[in-house]
């Protein structure tokens, strides 16, 4: 699961790190830390926010090992992606590697591919593919956009994307 | 009764079409208190003027059994500079290089005091606000809702019945020839090479489809859009251009799975041109089928309005052609 936290530090150094260490302990993935060194708590301290992906069977033991170092753990939350889109692929998606592809989406951290289904008619011939990205907001899905226009550009893959204006129908 | 009288430059397909429709609704365009006269038609062969007005079946039957409307050597030029007239219907081949002979046709025309009427995407899409300025400083009228989406009446929509709207964008699909190739592959699972061929056999797609499968067509037809409904002065260069070709009828089986029809569709707003295929929701009002045109203009008053139909054939350009001569009539 995607976890968002917000972490109140001491106004000392080396507090961000005993805050991040217990996460790559319990193996899980950072993908962003938002650190406000202007914005003092009425406690002195300095709130951060921190987005990661772990294993929800050791959330609870991470956050006993935050407030063990010192670190007040004021808010927890499971970060949704909020907004998807759907994407066609045309050309040689298997031999430009589907998963370094894939994984130019999922490494942005709010951001990744949460369906994709793939055809291939024969092995000389383009195979294409059907994927949906998930974003955590619509500025994220953006730029993943960008991210994967580029790769499909680099790739000489056909990137169909859906109508712009107006889309929801009615 | 008001007597207009008019020139036809390029008598195929859509000139014929306009000169069968002025006769087929000479009694409608009568009661209206106006009578077409047409004093002169043109071809790559030469010409045939008659100030008195011209029989017009006789010319569809010589240009069908002699292959040229001519009985005189004038050219299209001589035609549009000399001969008495109040409006030149320009309808010679679309060409996106130069854009002649158009060009210099409707240049003459408005430089010799006769509006215009045309169904040819190539000066425009090259000259547009030139053309147009032309006009305005010689008081005529130029007029080209034919030269978008046929039968559709695109500009009529947006500039008369949705007056006062600001227009935040037009979405559509503006080239029969690609909606029924991907049509057609979306429903029989067929590859592209394969139906590409069977829209040659059918006079759907040309012997040479370059023009409408690249894109090329479309971003023309957006060219015009932008410069008539967004003022912006661009040309066919500032279009960015995706074609249709690579388009694999997995790809199409795979978003119809997930309720999508692929299109080619041109898109204009944000400032930025676009001709690409895109996905396009199956209950949506682009998603339409066969050789059909589609536009989807969206306005801060009046919301989204889509209007579709025709977006070629003889009669049906005609239509279009027909309509902006009666507008010019009326108001002149
Ligand atoms: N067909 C449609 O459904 C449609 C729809 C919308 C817009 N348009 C546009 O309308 C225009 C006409 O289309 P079309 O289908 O009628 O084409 P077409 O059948 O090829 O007819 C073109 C006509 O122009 C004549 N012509 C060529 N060069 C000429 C010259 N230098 N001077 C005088 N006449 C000349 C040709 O003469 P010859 O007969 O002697 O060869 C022919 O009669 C094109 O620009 C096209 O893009 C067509």
């Amino acid at each position: 699961m995607i976890v968002s936290m917000t972490l109140e530090l001491k106004d000392i150094p080396g507090q961000l790190v005993l805050a991040l260490s217990p996460i790559s302990e319990l193996h899980g993935n950072i993908m962003s830390v938002v650190h406000q060194h202007e914005e003092k708590t009425p406690r002195g301290t300095i709130p951060v926010q921190i987005t990661f992906e772990i294993d929800q069977r050791v959330l609870d033991e991470l956050i006993e090992r935050l407030e063990k170092s010192g670190v007040r753990v004021a808010r927890v939350g499971e970060e949704r992606l909020r907004s998807s889109v759907s994407l066609v692929l045309i050309g040689h998606i298997i031999h430009s590697d589907i998963g370094d592809t894939i994984d130019r989406i999922d490494s942005t951290g709010f951001a990744e591919v949460v369906d994709l289904s793939l055809s291939m008619p024969a092995i000389d011939r383009t195979s294409s593919a059907y994927l949906v990205i998930s974003a955590t907001g619509e500025k994220e899905l953006k730029k993943s956009l960008e991210i994967l226009r580029d790769v499909a550009d680099k790739k000489d893959l056909l990137m169909i994307e859906p109508i712009r204006l107006n889309s929801e129908g009615a | 009764m008001k007597t207009i009288r008019l020139s036809i430059i390029g008598f195929g397909a859509v000139g014929q079409g306009v000169a069968r429709s002025i006769l087929s609704k000479q009694g409608y365009i009568n009661k209206q208190g106006i009578n077409l006269c047409v004093v002169g038609i043109a071809d790559s062969g030469g010409c045939e003027i008659d100030d008195k007005g011209i029989d017009l079946m006789g010319a569809i039957t010589r240009k069908k059994q002699t292959g040229t409307v001519a009985t005189c050597a004038e050219s299209a030029f001589d035609l549009i500079s000399n001969v008495e007239h109040e409006i030149i219907v320009e309808a010679t081949p679309t060409n996106i290089k130069d854009g002649e002979p158009g060009l210099n046709n409707m240049l003459t025309a408005l430089n010799s005091g006769k509006n215009v009427v045309t169904s040819n995407k190539g000066p425009l899409a090259l000259r547009f606000s030139d053309l147009k300025e032309m006009a305005e400083d010689n008081g005529l009228f130029f007029r080209y809702e034919s030269t978008v989406g046929g039968a559709v009446p695109i500009f009529n929509l947006v500039h008369e019945a949705m007056a006062g709207n600001t227009v935040i964008g037009i979405e559509g699909i503006l080239n029969g020839t690609c909606n029924y190739i991907l049509t057609r592959m979306a429903e029989e699972r067929l590859p592209y090479e394969l139906v590409l061929k069977e829209a040659q056999e059918l006079g759907i797609a040309e012997t040479d489809p370059t023009y409408d499968v690249e894109g090329i067509d479309s971003a023309c037809k957006l060219v015009i859009i932008a410069n008539s409904i967004f003022q912006d002065a661009v040309t066919y260069r500032d279009v960015d251009i995706t074609g249709i070709t690579k388009i694999t009828p997995e790809a199409l089986e795979l978003a119809s799975k997930n309720n999508y029809v692929v299109k080619l569709i041109c898109e204009a707003g944000n400032g930025t041109l676009t001709v690409a295929p895109r996905l396009v929701p199956k209950r949506h009002p682009l998603a339409v089928g066969g050789t059909l045109n589609v536009a989807s203009i969206l306005t801060d008053l009046a919301g989204r309005i889509t209007i579709s139909g025709k977006g070629a054939g003889s009669i049906e350009t005609a239509s279009s052609i027909l309509s902006d001569v009666l507008h010019i009539a009326r108001n002149s």
